[in-house]
């Protein structure tokens, strides 16, 4: 090649920087993945007993999602359209896109996508705003955390799901793993962030009224900073959904599955059609979600209690 | 004076040294280090500098200085939202500074409420809810939190709101829904951090009208900080003067304006209408006389000059209670309401 004969390397091995020898770094290699093998073994079976009832509702949600007749999913997703965004354009839209996709014979991979990231969003919930109050209250614990959600955000996922996969083996546990570590990041972000912008003054007049610290938190700083909370959970589910294609790759049921076999055999419709089903989900989720977060700012606006 | 009024909070030798290594300063600005020194010298800002005071119970205690003589400081070390680096601060012989969390706790809730001057007022809640906080705080059952809530909005006249939000009232209603929410509470004192200081002045004066109908009849022990001197001397019975952190000036408004301290108090105070707020108890003379108009001695000197200058005499007598206690000569009232060119002129008007 060109650039192997620009430079004969033997000669200047000054322009590189100095390397380990190869004998040591294949040796550290080794080291490093013979230890985290015998964990494997000796512990793997351990962890996946672990996640083993995880695993069950994962399975369970699904099924219940596919074995639910489409009317009744139909009335669910309606109804949650119009509790999110009291829209009824919405209502009407949700349904429109749901029956295309029943149409066009994708129902039982979109129930299988919307269990996964469903369940993967709650879960980055439950974990990510804990972590994000914990953070906003300590600026050293804030240092500490935001680079490990830089890493989380953009390490390769494929880089930490080999360690993942070598525990739990290809599949659903594995595909959560790959999905919360990248959806996690924005909601305890902007949990952090909503915390520590809600007004001091506010925050003082509920300490000189002699609120606990529980009940500062959750009477007052926790709602004002519910619009910004809100934000990440938005972005949480967009993350999610946009992992289902890597999911697919170890395995995991749903429409990314069928991108990856039009991709495997340049299938152009097949690509497009589930591609495009991603996209309505992720559109409807975002502006049920949003709608519902700009309903719990009303009163910034001056609005009647909606 | 009348007789020495019980003394409600008790604050002694209070030091506040903003900064990372306060305490290491402490000692040096004791022994007399200057507050420019340790800022240029340590980087470290001292906010109280030796600040004592008694404040007399059911009265209205003015601290007034200008932005950052650390009267906003000092009002937070009453209900400790701010550590003080050294000193006591006594609540009804119970040091508040050495209180445990949870003491320090119902402290706050049962007996120091507060008004904030930029009102604080919890925008997710409604008018209703935002004067009910401290009752919900001090574990107040549901239904009667929110009578006793309703009570107070209606006190401050602002009945028909309470289901409105803070975002959509004015700030005059905004800071009654404040003073509402620190009178819910009962507790006695009442902490009040410029509290009228962000409304315009016709709101404000209204407010200070509300505060004096209020305290009439409630009697609370109200600590007021104020930059405004006129809202100073209309409500305060006792006036402090803070500059640079520490105390220069105490005592009643007549008292401040007849003998300023030092240059400084007397440059505050000298575009200050004197006939409309000092009274004529504070120029009466025990000379007895007979003839001459009746006037009671908490009239103050501009309405004594228009009673006297109508009544064709050169001195009145001067009433408490219906009883004579003196009299008062037109001279006189027109030497003290002048204005002052001097330190010594002030004093002179006073002797």
């Amino acid at each position: 090649m060109a650039s192997d004969s620009l430079i004969d390397w033997d000669k200047h091995n000054w322009i590189a920087p100095p390397v380990m020898g190869r004998g040591e770094l294949r040796d550290i290699k080794k080291g490093i993945d013979g230890s985290f093998r015998s964990f494997t073994r000796e512990y793997g079976e351990g962890i996946e007993d672990f996640f083993e009832p995880l695993l069950e509702f994962l399975v369970f949600f699904e099924k219940l999602l596919i074995a639910t007749p489409w009317p009744i999913i139909f009335i669910i997703f309606g109804g949650l359209t119009w509790l999110g965004s009291r829209s009824w354009k919405m209502v009407v839209g949700t349904i429109l896109a749901f029956s295309i996709i029943g149409w066009l014979d994708m129902w039982k991979d979109t129930m299988a996508t919307i269990s996964m990231v469903s369940v993967c969003t709650l879960l980055c919930i439950v974990l990510g705003i804990p972590v994000g109050i914990w953070m906003s209250r300590s600026d050293r614990v804030q240092s500490f955390i935001l680079p490990v959600l830089d890493f989380m955000q953009t390490l390769p996922s494929f880089v930490y799901l080999i360690p993942v996969v070598m525990l739990f083996g290809i599949g659903k546990i594995a595909g959560l793993f790959a999905i919360v570590i990248y959806a996690i990041p924005p909601i305890i972000r902007l949990t952090n962030l909503g915390l520590r912008l809600v007004d001091k003054e506010v925050l003082e007049a509920a300490d000189a009224f002699g609120a606990g610290k529980w009940q500062r938190l959750m009477g007052v700083q926790f709602p004002l900073a519910l619009p910004n909370v809100f934000a990440g959970v938005n972005q949480t589910i967009m993350m999610s959904l946009a992992m289902v294609v890597v999911a697919a790759l170890i395995n995991v049921r749903g429409l990314g599955v069928e991108v990856l076999r039009a991709v495997q055999n340049q299938y152009l419709t097949l690509g497009l059609m589930n591609g495009l089903a991603i996209v309505a989900i992720a559109i409807i989720f975002d502006r049920v979600s949003q709608a519902y977060g700009k309903r719990l700012q009303k009163h910034r606006t001056g609005g009647h209690n909606g | 004076m009348a007789k020495k009024q019980d003394v409600k909070i008790s604050i002694k030798n209070l030091y506040k040294i903003f900064g990372p290594k306060a305490d290491l300063y402490m000692d040096a600005v004791k022994a007399g280090l200057s507050k420019s020194d340790l800022l240029e010298k340590h980087h470290h800002v001292l906010g109280l500098d030796n600040v004592s005071l008694d404040i007399p119970a059911r009265g209205i205690q003015v601290i007034m200085g200008l932005s950052g003589s650390g009267k906003s400081t000092l009002i937070r070390h009453i209900n400790r939202l701010i550590e003080p680096t050294s000193g006591e601060m006594i609540v009804d012989g119970e040091n508040v500074l050495s209180m445990d969390a949870k003491t320090l706790r119902d402290f706050r809730r049962f007996k120091a409420s507060m008004v904030f001057q930029k009102f604080a007022l919890l925008p997710h809640k409604n008018v209703a809810q935002n004067v009910a906080y401290g009752l919900n705080i001090q574990g107040v059952k549901e239904d009667d939190a929110k009578k006793r809530s309703l009570k107070w909005i209606d006190r401050v006249g602002l009945s028909g709101f309470e289901k409105r939000y803070p975002s959509e009232l004015s700030g005059g209603m905004q800071q009654r829904v404040g003073l509402a929410r620190a009178l819910a509470t009962d507790a006695d004192i009442l902490l009040m951090d410029e509290a009228f200081s962000a409304l315009d002045p016709l709101i404000r004066t209204d407010m200070q009208n509300i505060l004096l109908d209020l305290q009439t009849e409630l009697h609370k022990t109200i600590v007021f900080i104020t930059h405004d001197l006129d809202e100073a001397l209309h409500i305060g019975d006792n006036i402090a003067i803070l500059r640079d952190g520490a105390i220069i000036q105490k005592g009643t408004a007549p008292e401040i304006i007849l003998k300023p301290s030092d240059d400084y108090v007397a440059d505050f105070i000298k575009d200050v209408n004197r006939a409309r707020v000092l009274k004529v108890r504070a120029v009466t003379t025990k000379k007895k006389i007979t003839n001459g108009p009746k006037i009671e001695a908490s009239q103050t000197i501009e309405n004594a000059l228009q009673i006297l200058a109508k009544s064709k005499f050169n001195s009145a007598i001067v009433t408490e209670g219906g009883e004579i206690i003196g009299s008062v000569s037109l001279e006189k009232m027109i030497t003290t309401i002048a204005r002052p060119k001097a330190n010594e002129d002030a004093h002179g008007a006073y002797s």
